[in-house]
């Protein structure tokens, strides 16, 4: 155990999995998982339906508790705080201190459908990193323009196409500023003449680099693109991992090779 | 048989209209203790914590079980035994609050067991305060659908306060029979009465209707 990482240095993982085990039932969907980011990395989480790519992000955001094992974030255990020495686990507080780091994206929007899309960005900076009212819109103002939405401010979410709403919800889980990102198969509700707009977004943030981003897609192109590094993930563990050119090009595992070839023909 | 005297109807009406005031200020304060007292229940009732779940849904499902009758006995003729003596109309509206706060409380169930997963965990992401969570987010979204169901059973309070008078609160009914009693004539106050419930009732369940049909159109 590495209980001792210092916060906020530039080379220790942002996240660390050690050893995490999540099971539904009969079910296991990670099985004893290692698994590091680093503070600016990068990751791309591919792999068959079913694998447990997803839960990987879901217990990272705390909607899914792990039955076994320890996660860090930033060098902080994420579900068990310590005490006398001993991990024990996390309460309501100390859940909220290490969560707010990181931020989350889901497949189905899941904005708020009674806020206009500003207020959808403004929510979580005012009532909850409680910043003033005015600073809060002004910044929510600048990311809705980054992410193309400078004109819909004022409209809500059922007015607003699949895209654009996905691009809202982007917006809203960056004013939190978190050190990880997590996108959860984001474009896999849309239509398809909407992705693109919406992978134009993430692939600029990727761009910019300051944070680490998870990302579980079925856009392999996109994949490759924006990756560091490329992480095949069956039954529960993370089969090879490594630059996306090595991945995709030059697959070793055979689970990879068939993977990749069933996907490709599509 | 006597005809209908129109003469008496007319010097009986003001009595009705101040009996019609009392049964609204009984519908009125009992729906406001209901819907408090039914979110606190339905909240209580979704604890994780058995310890408060379980007593609270025996509780509703004891209240919904049993005459709204018995419980304006029980607190009108029990508890002042145990030393507990209140005005009739405040142990009216307590019951009746009571009565219907365990009905109100599974339209607040439902409506939010209709808020999807996803704004949960939305909230969860964004790491809101439960309190937040509650007052921010799920209450918001939950309680304009309920409006409609909650409107019925405004309705069905207003008429249900009629039991009143069997701990001798003056309302409406009440004083209906009071005054037949005194004068050894019951078809115009009885029937008037009926004709003011009618009049509050049905338009308000017309509102309601097209309330319901506008929720049903939205979603």
């Amino acid at each position: 155990m590495h209980a001792n990482h210092s916060q906020g240095s530039t080379t220790d993982p942002i996240v660390r999995f050690e050893k995490v085990t999540k099971a539904f039932g009969e079910l296991t969907v990670l099985r004893e998982l290692n698994f590091e980011v680093g503070p600016q990395e990068k990751i791309t989480i591919v792999g068959p339906s079913g694998s447990g790519k997803t839960t990987i992000l879901r217990v990272l955001m705390t909607l899914e508790e792990p039955n076994d094992g320890v996660i860090y974030v930033d060098g902080e255990p994420l579900w068990h705080e310590e005490k006398n020495g001993k991990l024990v686990k996390a309460s309501e507080k100390h859940l909220r201190k290490v969560r707010g780091k990181i931020g989350m994206v889901f497949q189905h929007f899941n904005l708020f459908p009674h806020m206009t899309a500003l207020r959808n960005v403004t929510e979580a900076p005012v009532h909850v990193l409680k910043m003033p009212k005015g600073d809060a819109e002004e910044r929510a103002k600048m990311l809705l323009d980054q992410v193309g939405l400078g004109d819909k401010m004022e409209h809500y979410p059922a007015q607003l196409s699949g895209g654009q709403k996905q691009r809202v919800a982007i917006a809203r889980a960056l004013a939190m500023r978190p050190k990880v990102m997590l996108f959860d198969e984001v474009t896999s509700a849309l239509d398809p003449e909407l992705v693109g707009e919406v992978l134009n977004v993430i692939r600029e943030l990727a761009e910019e680099g300051d944070m680490a981003m998870l990302l579980v897609t079925h856009e392999m192109g996109f994949a490759r693109e924006v990756s560091d590094r490329v992480v095949f993930f069956d039954k529960g563990q993370v089969v090879e991992q490594g630059p996306p050119a090595d991945i995709f090009d030059n697959p070793q595992s055979e689970r990879t090779k068939a993977f990749f070839s069933a996907v490709l023909r599509h | 048989m006597l005809g209908w005297d129109w003469q008496f109807t007319l010097e009986i009406l003001p009595r009705l209209l101040g009996g019609l005031v009392v049964t609204i200020e009984a519908t009125i304060t009992g729906f406001i203790i209901a819907i408090i007292l039914g979110l606190f229940l339905a909240l209580g009732r979704r604890s994780e914590n058995q310890w408060i779940a379980q007593p609270i849904g025996a509780f509703v499902e004891f209240i919904r079980s049993t005459p709204l009758l018995v419980q304006l006995f029980f607190f009108f003729f029990v508890l002042p035994r145990y030393g507990l003596r209140l005005p009739a109309f405040v142990v009216g509206t307590i019951a009746l609050g009571l009565h219907y706060g365990t009905y109100t409380s599974e339209v607040y169930r439902a409506g939010i067991d209709a808020i999807e997963r996803g704004q949960w965990e939305a909230a969860t992401a964004l790491n809101f305060s439960p309190l937040r969570v509650w007052t921010g987010i799920i209450l918001p979204q939950a309680i304009p659908p309920m409006i409609p169901a909650l409107g019925n059973y405004l309705i069905g309070m207003f008429k249900e306060s009629a039991q009143l008078l069997a701990i001798t609160v003056t309302e409406l009914m009440l004083t209906a029979r009071v005054i037949g009693t005194e004068t050894f004539r019951f078809l115009e106050p009885i029937t008037m009465a009926g004709l003011l419930y009618f009049l509050l009732s049905y338009p308000s369940a017309l509102i309601v209707q097209r309330l319901e049909a506008r929720y049903a159109r939205k979603s």
